[in-house]
């Protein structure tokens, strides 16, 4: 599904943020991204989002190799992919219902079909109930669950979740795992990037570590 | 192994499946009457910010449709008095009386005249002394010094000044002319002043064309930075340049159509207000004169360009905005 084949990524003014990493990620596989502050999760989260373009290797992101991909080319890629972000990047002048279905508004879905999809999508987050209301009006954990609704709702293949917990007491943070694990189970590769060691140790996947810029060894990472 | 398969078809699937509702007819249509009322929705959720610069718009166009409309009334104006315009033609003093009339004849059967009158010196000398009180010194006169006259009239479709021009020199030429006048030159001024005014509109129309441009153009782009958190985070889940700019161009789609129709109303109450005295001075005149207002195909040029200058103007605003708000 995700492929880097020696990247690095080199901001503007010289700061390398990513040298030399080589991982994949299967098909349908779940795996975690850990590490401190300022060890280049986010980076490489937005290098396969193509929020930020790698400067040296290759990538490959459901086979395809996005390396140099073209701009006009680029939101073709990202609808292949649901990004959550810590600080969710809802629309507050818009109700819950409108902002989960914003992507499948984008891909120029049917009017009606977008209103099933939508409420599947806020069925399965368990906000069904609050499809009417303005996200202001919700808690930070629901707020959380839009923006996982969201990126579900298109049905896309790999799911980004960029410290999705990071807000979150560790109750709701086991939630919204959970519910990661269920959308994992019906086939959608999930990565998330998370430094919430004590939960990523209570569930069983592999764990990506990284150590300013590098891939670190397997026992690092889950020390 | 099989789960990647099956994944890679379903990929292929679901591809085919976005191209083909890309490419509908149905889907475009819909998707583009979809943004065009959201974006009239967007604006009439500012109701007086948008009126305001549909105002500015609508007075921006109503100044050269009104004045192109008052031009287009004085050429008509000038037009119904070309009809009446005459030539005089002074014959040499020695032709005859016989041989004028003949002329008279002659000239009758051209296409391009109505009607050619002959005028006696005798006639002339006793009509201009009934109309200046000069007959006493007319009569101490020996000789007549008056030439014979023919009054010429143009026929339909030769009253314009061109073609009056044209017959004016065709009579100049006869061998008998000693002098060929058109009446009424003061039409042909008249009409040449008219084309400049016309000119001074067009450059008048150019310069509003340009404020109008300027004025949707910074309206988008104040929207475009209100929206710079919705621009990110559409993009960041996959919409084309395409998609975010379209909201943005149906605005100043509708910005151009309310534009024009306030130019429209203002240029019809404009009118209905000078209709009343226009007419009591026309009456003056004898003439049965009134002002028309715009014309059906003149409000249609009106509401396309109104509509092609909010577009161009808010293409110009996006195409420079847009490119910099990049999600990050």
């Amino acid at each position: 599904m995700i492929r880097f084949d020696n990247v690095s990524k080199r901001y503007p003014g010289g700061f390398e943020a990513l040298t030399n990493v080589s991982l994949e990620l299967e098909h349908g596989a779940m795996a975690f991204l850990t590490g401190h502050s300022g060890a280049g999760k986010s980076t490489l989260l937005k290098l396969i989002a193509l929020i930020e373009r790698i400067t040296r290797g290759q990538l490959y992101v459901d086979g395809q190799n996005v390396s140099r991909i073209s701009k006009r080319r680029i939101p073709y890629i990202r609808r292949k992919i649901g990004f959550i972000f810590q600080d969710h990047h809802l629309l507050f002048d818009r109700t819950v219902f409108d902002n989960v279905a914003l992507p499948l508004v984008i891909a120029g879905y049917r009017h009606q079909e977008i209103g099933r999809r939508v409420r599947a999508a806020l069925d399965k987050v368990g906000l069904l109930s609050k499809e009417r209301l303005y996200p202001i009006t919700l808690s930070g954990g629901e707020q959380q669950r839009v923006g996982i609704a969201r990126a579900v709702v298109n049905k896309p293949m790999l799911l980004l979740a960029d410290e999705p917990t990071g807000n979150l007491d560790p109750e709701l943070s086991r939630e919204v795992m959970g519910l990661f694990e269920l959308f994992n189970r019906v086939g959608v590769s999930v990565l998330i990037a998370s430094h919430d060691i004590a939960l990523i140790e209570q569930l069983d996947h592999p764990v990506i570590g990284l150590e300013h810029g590098r891939l670190a060894a397997p026992a690092a990472a889950s020390a | 192994m099989n789960r990647r398969h099956g994944n890679r078809q379903r990929s292929r699937f679901a591809w085919q499946e976005t191209l083909r509702r890309a490419l509908s007819p149905r889907t475009w249509l819909r998707r583009h009457a979809q943004v065009s009322l959201e974006s009239l929705g967007r604006l009439s959720h500012n109701l007086v910010a948008s009126l305001m610069t549909a105002a500015v718009i609508g007075i921006a166009l109503a100044l050269p449709a009104g004045l192109y409309v008052l031009l287009d009334n004085l050429h008509r104006l000038s037009g119904s008095w070309d009809g009446q315009a005459g030539l005089s033609v002074f014959l040499r003093q020695e032709i005859s009386e016989p041989a004028a009339q003949q002329l008279a004849g002659t000239l009758q059967d051209w296409p391009e005249v109505a009607t050619a009158t002959l005028v006696t010196p005798a006639e002339a000398l006793a009509e201009f002394g009934q109309h200046t009180g000069f007959a006493d010194v007319i009569g101490s006169l020996d000789e007549n010094p008056l030439p014979a006259v023919l009054l010429v009239t143009p026929a339909g479709g030769h009253t314009g000044p061109a073609a009056a021009s044209a017959l004016q020199q065709r009579l100049q030429d006869l061998p008998e002319t000693e002098q060929a006048q058109l009446d009424l030159q003061w039409v042909q001024r008249l009409s040449a002043i008219l084309a400049i005014a016309k000119r001074g509109v067009l450059i008048v129309s150019c310069l509003l064309a340009l404020a109008v441009l300027l004025v949707v153009g910074n309206t988008i782009r104040l929207e475009i930075q209100n929206r710079r958190e919705e621009i990110v985070v559409t993009k960041l889940i996959g919409a084309t340049n395409g998609f975010i700019r379209r909201p943005f161009l149906y605005s100043g789609i509708w910005y151009g159509i309310f534009g024009a129709t306030i130019a429209w109303l203002m240029v019809e109450a404009g009118f209905f207000i000078l209709a009343d005295p226009v007419q009591r001075l026309a009456g003056l005149y004898q003439s049965d004169f009134s002002l028309e207002t715009l014309p059906v195909l003149l409000l249609f040029v009106l509401l396309g360009g109104g509509i092609l200058l909010g577009l161009l103007g808010s293409w110009l605003a996006v195409g420079r905005h847009l490119d910099d708000i990049e999600p990050a």
